[in-house]
């Protein structure tokens, strides 16, 4: 079993120094996440302007591929307009969810192509996208709440 | 290598692990990359002889028919290996009848079958609004949830012994905690993260003083020691097949005759009565009256094939070597740097469970290389969610022992232990 091909290097530097980490206000959703088969958490904040992702914020305990993978999200989202966002998380989810088999599409993902060796690992995809799944709906109940 | 030497722990244990290991087929396995097999992961579910596998297969390939109902030579025969089954495991548990035998599914529905017909129940043992239900911290959670949803359905109060810096039970609070509002008293026997060996019969005196009612989780204890019921003094212990050499989907409880006649029925279908009218039913006799449907029949017969296999070594051996084998681990993982051992780190009333962490490397990450060099952890919370919070901590690795483990396989763990530290760049 290829451990270089699940930690590469670029989730191991996320791992160690994760981007955008702690929570911070403003927000307009907050929720917590949780791996009930192995306990990760993570508690995620999302701060829409405009329909644009200005924030996200956490608080994660977690493996290193959960924590280096919220990392990512976070230096990957902010600053996007929400759409381009979900296509962004889209993609992400289709490749943890491909078995291996998806080709990774560096220019939607970047740093997140890192992420494509976890997907032959069918028990740390939940890992993976923990954080991911938190902003997802962070981020729809924070839509809802605008549209009042 | 054979047996077991080491220093200090009891005496030499006498027991042939090679050949052990050769009844063991999953054990020649060699995982990806080209390692062999360092299973680790025994308090999770242990591995199958071939005998267990083996009387399963010729039951299906000779005997298979259902139980208690037909009236054919197949229906004979497997009704009595079912039966035969329930015998060997009476016998290997101290029970003074079959009968007080119910074959479950696993641990947890025995678990449940309690705290749910004690609740339906009007006798004695009913828990009613008012009524206090004890547990510990240190239960896995098939010992902690139904007992919440017994005591939010009926209204009445959940309460717990906590553990001390050093895993065990503080049962400094004894005797006001289990009172005379106390119903049940229900603990767990060996802690699968902890390791812990608790005082059963202790807590047992003190909770039948206030006329409570004693349910031991056996899980943990049942495949590593020597049990007689008969004078644990608990009045009803589950425990389940899978982790003591058998299949899954077969448990058990045990329960005395006087207490299971008192409860009502848990699952209502066939098997289960002694006739039906469409203006109700009564219930056949123990054990039938909690063995609702079609049971798990191979199941049942392969966990008696388990139980013949642990009787052959003996379960004085087994304890033995699960003793001498923790010492031995403990001795070696304390060495490491950067390792904490969560729970008693002496191999004193303690069982083969070995949780701990490491510094700077989640459990996740260290089961993964270990993983990668076919060493078999366990990472997470290993369904004691409330122990590991005690200890400040989400999750943890464990590595758990049994009758086929040997000290080459430890020596495995710490080596991959060191590797884990290395790729993380930790110590």
């Amino acid at each position: 079993m290829d451990l270089q091909s699940l930690y590469q290097a670029i989730i191991l530097d996320h791992y160690r120094d994760p981007h955008h980490a702690g929570l911070r206000e403003p927000y307009e959703a907050e929720v917590h996440h949780v791996n009930p088969t192995c306990g990760d958490e993570v508690t995620l904040r999302v701060h829409l302007v405009d329909g644009t992702v200005s924030d996200i914020s956490y608080d994660a305990e977690g493996c290193s591929i959960s924590q280096a993978s919220t990392s990512v999200l976070a230096e990957l989202l902010i600053g996007k307009p929400v759409d381009e966002a979900m296509t962004v998380h889209e993609t992400f989810v289709e490749l943890m969810q491909g078995r291996g088999q998806v080709e990774p599409d560096e220019d939607v993902l970047e740093d997140g192509v890192a992420f494509a060796g976890v997907a032959k690992f069918p028990a740390r995809v939940k890992c993976a996208l923990l954080g991911w799944m938190a902003w997802k709906d962070a981020t729809a109940q924070a839509v809802v709440d605008a549209r009042g | 290598m054979t047996g077991v030497s080491l220093q200090a722990p009891a005496a030499r244990v006498d027991i042939d692990i090679e050949k052990i290991r050769a009844d063991f087929p999953i054990l020649d396995r060699v995982m990806a990359g080209g390692h062999p097999l360092v299973y680790l992961d025994s308090a999770n579910t242990s591995q199958k002889p071939r005998q267990v596998i083996d009387a399963m297969t010729t039951h299906y390939e000779q005997f298979n028919a259902n139980v208690g109902r037909a009236v054919h030579q197949l229906g004979d025969a497997s009704t009595a290996a079912y039966e035969r089954a329930r015998v060997k495991v009476a016998d290997f548990i101290g029970a003074a009848d079959p009968a007080e035998v119910i074959f479950t599914k696993n641990a947890s529905e025995a678990l449940n079958l309690v705290a749910n017909t004690l609740a339906w129940g009007s006798g004695d043992y009913a828990v009613r609004a008012g009524d206090q239900v004890v547990i510990t911290e240190m239960e896995h959670h098939s010992n902690i949830v139904p007992w919440q949803l017994l005591t939010e359905r009926t209204g009445a109060t959940l309460r717990w012994f906590g553990i001390t810096d050093e895993g065990r039970l503080d049962l400094s609070q004894i005797d006001s905690l289990i009172n005379e509002r106390t119903k049940v008293v229900s603990v767990v026997w060996v802690s699968n993260m902890l390791g812990t060996v608790n005082p059963v019969a202790e807590i047992a005196r003190r909770a039948h003083e206030v006329g409570a009612l004693v349910v031991v989780d056996a899980s943990q204890a049942v495949p590593q020691l020597p049990v007689d019921v008969a004078s644990l003094g608990a009045d009803l212990v589950a425990f389940t097949g899978h982790k003591m050499v058998g299949p899954t989907g077969i448990g058990a409880l045990w329960g005395r005759t006087e207490v299971l006649n008192a409860l009502p029925p848990f699952l209502g279908g066939g098997s289960m009565i002694e006739t039906v009218a469409m203006a109700g039913s009564t219930w056949a006799p123990l054990p039938a009256k909690f063995e609702a449907g079609t049971p798990p029949i191979a199941e049942a017969i392969g966990l008696g094939a388990a139980v013949d296999y642990l009787s052959a070594i003996g379960m004085d051996r087994v304890a033995a070597h699960e003793q001498a084998i923790t010492a031995y681990a403990l001795e070696r993982l304390g060495d490491i740097d950067g390792l904490t051992i969560l729970g008693p780190s002496e191999p004193v009333d303690r069982g083969g469970a070995i949780s701990f962490e490491i510094a700077g490397v989640h459990p996740h990450d260290v089961s993964q290389v270990l993983d990668s060099l076919g060493v078999a952890v366990r990472a997470g919370h290993h369904c004691a969610k409330p122990a590991h919070r005690r200890f400040g901590v989400q999750s943890s690795t464990r590595a758990s022992f049994y009758v086929y483990t040997t000290t080459a396989d430890v020596d495995a763990l710490v080596d991959g232990l060191d590797q884990a530290k290395r790729f993380f760049q930790v110590g």
